[in-house]
């Protein structure tokens, strides 16, 4: 067994060096670097085809890379076949062993690891009771309910106590209800094992609840590793920014650096100051968009922010759209490019004031609200 | 368009019942007369099942019918080796010329018999040819055309039909279970025992019990590649229908008929009864040994 020669306090790390993985002319994952601590909860986000997946199966030993190495709890295992390393996966459709019950399942690996009937009896139980499903025990699959199987598949792999724990879209398959609570259970387990979690998923909503990093993924390519409020709040590129919640995205050029801050100009002419992006060096000239969301969007009438703290442009709101919870405000620019804003609603006040479509106003953000990305 | 009327439901059910009887008139018929006293004729002259007494005492069917029963056994365990390994093999890995392999695998399910009997007379021939040149057997103690032929010829057949149905059941088998198993640290081989093969026994067991009943039942092939000391049962029935018009002929194929019938109906029920085990995954799987099976 890898895990046996585990280098102490390397237990549960991963290491990605350099992977590529082809198939044929199609490259999945390319160059990817990436080290996973141990106990660490990591999410691979993306949309579908940006090589997540693929890169779990190369973790989990179902593909082979190209090219570079990998290397679980601090052992070269690039060249290591599924069976024998230390991780375990949960399926995106659970892939349970339809012939065997509840408790047959679970003791699958157990049972292959040639444990004893006492002990095997023992860690199924006990598997059982973490995921909350003692009573089903002599039920075959096909008698589970969608939510049921997926804590059976859960079961099944951390009965096993792997290192790393590789989950594939493993919420994909139930409802929203469903997914929203087992999201707070798999953080919990995450907390409770202290495994390394490698959790992939398109779902942002679940990367940035759940993670303590996450790694936003596209076209094979790790576009930002960060912690959630980090990726949040200083995108990376132009990708992060529109694939993690909704932003408003502005055209702009580079024209010098002053301090914290960053001076662009908008395709309007005027010149603006933005916070700079996540770990980036630009250069005057250089072409940039700039990432706002709609919630930190200042929109007022004219001439109430005159101060040196905000980056304002004129323009005319031109829709307000009441959505629940909230209120969108589409404002249009003088160069005919749109910035939406987004307020809470409050009892007994309009979010937006006086404004009504039609209105001129001011609209932009604090200097420090807004960042550049890359293209 | 409603069938719901009572005229579509009376006309649907003629036209079924109809049918039916068309195919099994015949065989009533013949079920009918192997309990028949007279032994000639068209006429029923009293119950007796004298005709089934007399077959216990019948030496040449007794010997066809342990041949039957040998060469069914061995080349039906032969056949599922080798079918099961082939749908494996055409379906869970990826090689240059997959896919014509994939297209060709049924071809011994489509062939005329008559096509299959002569081509496997003519190789056959060439082989065991060669072969007694090579030995310098003379006409003495010369290979000949046996059980050992006959057993080639209906693994040839037989592992096309368990393709077929062990493909029918690798299709409703999800790989990703496959995987599971490797990543809960079975290997390759733990693998294929552990959880390849039950989820895809339905498929073996339905090909097996084909493979058993089609063998059992052939004439054409056999005809072809079959010699002295290795008549089948069929091969014998017909021997003697060319002898004599017999009662017993009647009756060993009432029972020919009676065993065939218990074999497939075990075939679909092994399938059906895995099906509503694992209810919802595996719906295809039962539909395909009826459409396998060749009209003889």
């Amino acid at each position: 067994m890898a895990g046996d020669q585990t280098a102490q306090g390397e237990r549960g790390s991963v290491s990605l060096r350099g992977v590529t993985k082809r198939f044929g002319d199609m490259t999945a994952v390319d160059r990817v670097t990436l080290h996973v601590e141990p106990s660490e909860f990591i999410s691979l986000l993306g949309p579908s085809g940006c090589g997540k997946t693929t890169t779990l199966r190369l973790i989990s030993g179902f593909e082979r890379p190209s090219s570079g190495s990998i290397m679980i709890g601090g052992i070269d295992a690039t060249d290591v076949p599924a069976h024998k390393r230390n991780v375990n996966t949960i399926f995106q459709n659970y892939a349970l062993f339809k012939h065997l019950t509840v408790a047959e399942n679970i003791a699958f690996g157990l049972k292959v690891k040639r444990q004893g009937k006492t002990t095997i009896a023992r860690k199924v139980n006990a598997a059982l009771d973490l995921v909350k499903l003692p009573h089903l025990t002599s039920r075959y699959p096909s008698q589970l309910s969608g939510g049921q199987q997926q804590r059976v598949a859960l079961a099944r792999a951390i009965v096993n106590e792997p290192e790393v724990l590789l989950l594939d879209e493993p919420l994909s398959a139930l409802d929203l209800k469903l997914r929203q609570a087992m999201r707070f259970e798999l953080s919990q387990l995450h907390r409770d094992l202290g495994m390394t979690f490698i959790f992939v998923t398109h779902d942002q909503g679940e990367a940035i609840t759940m993670s303590d990093r996450i790694a936003v993924m596209h076209e094979g390519r790790i576009q930002q590793l960060d912690t959630p409020l980090a990726i949040y709040e200083r995108p990376a590129s132009r990708f992060v920014a529109s694939f993690i919640g909704e932003t408003n995205l502005i055209d702009v050029t580079v024209t010098s650096v002053e301090g914290d801050l960053i001076r662009v100009k908008v395709a309007a002419g005027q010149s603006v100051l933005v916070a700079p992006t996540g770990g980036h060096t630009l250069t005057p000239g250089q072409v940039a968009a700039v990432a706002v969301r709609p919630q930190r969007v200042v929109l007022e009438s004219p001439g109430t922010h005159e101060d040196a703290t905000h980056a304002l442009f004129p323009g005319v709101l031109r829709e307000l759209l009441f959505i629940g919870d909230e209120t969108r405000a589409v404002t249009e620019l003088t160069d005919g490019s749109e910035l939406i804003a987004v307020r809470h609603n409050q009892a007994g006040s309009h979010p937006f004031g006086d404004l009504r479509p039609g209105d001129h106003v001011e609209v932009g953000w604090r200097h420090g609200s807004a960042c550049v990305v890359d293209e | 368009m409603s069938m719901s009327s009572t005229r579509a439901k009376v006309l649907m059910g003629a036209a079924t019942w109809g049918v039916y009887l068309f195919l099994y008139i015949p065989v009533l018929i013949l079920v009918l007369f192997s309990f028949n006293q007279a032994r000639t004729g068209g006429t029923w002259t009293g119950f007796t099942t004298k005709w089934y007494t007399a077959l216990a005492g019948n030496g040449r069917i007794i010997s066809a019918t342990w041949n039957s029963i040998q060469i069914a056994a061995i080349s039906t365990v032969i056949a599922v080796v080798l079918g099961t390994m082939l749908s494996l093999a055409i379906d869970r890995y990826s090689y240059r010329g997959r896919k014509t392999a994939q297209q060709i695998v049924y071809l011994p399910v489509i062939a005329p018999e008559i096509v299959t009997g002569v081509s496997l007379l003519a190789f056959f021939s060439l082989v065991i040819g060669a072969l007694n040149d090579f030995l310098g057997r003379d006409a003495g103690n010369a290979i000949r055309m046996g059980k050992a032929t006959i057993i080639i010829a209906h693994v040839a057949f037989g592992a096309a039909f368990v393709a077929l149905t062990v493909r029918a059941s690798l299709r409703n088998l999800d790989p990703a279970v496959e995987e599971a198993a490797q990543d809960l640290g079975a290997t390759p081989w733990a693998t294929f025992w552990k959880v390849t093969l039950p989820g895809i026994m339905p498929g073996v067991l339905g090909g097996a019990l084909l493979a058993l009943t089609l063998s059992l039942d052939n004439f054409v092939i056999t005809f072809f590649v079959s010699g002295p000391g290795s008549t089948t049962l069929p091969i014998e029935v017909f021997g003697q229908l060319r002898r004599t018009i017999s009662p017993e002929v009647n009756a060993v194929s009432t029972l020919i008929f009676a065993a065939s019938s218990v074999l497939l109906i075990a075939a679909l029920g092994i399938q059906a009864g895995v099906a509503t085990r694992r209810s919802g995954q595996v719906t295809t799987v039962s539909s395909t040994p009826e459409e396998g099976v060749p009209d003889q």
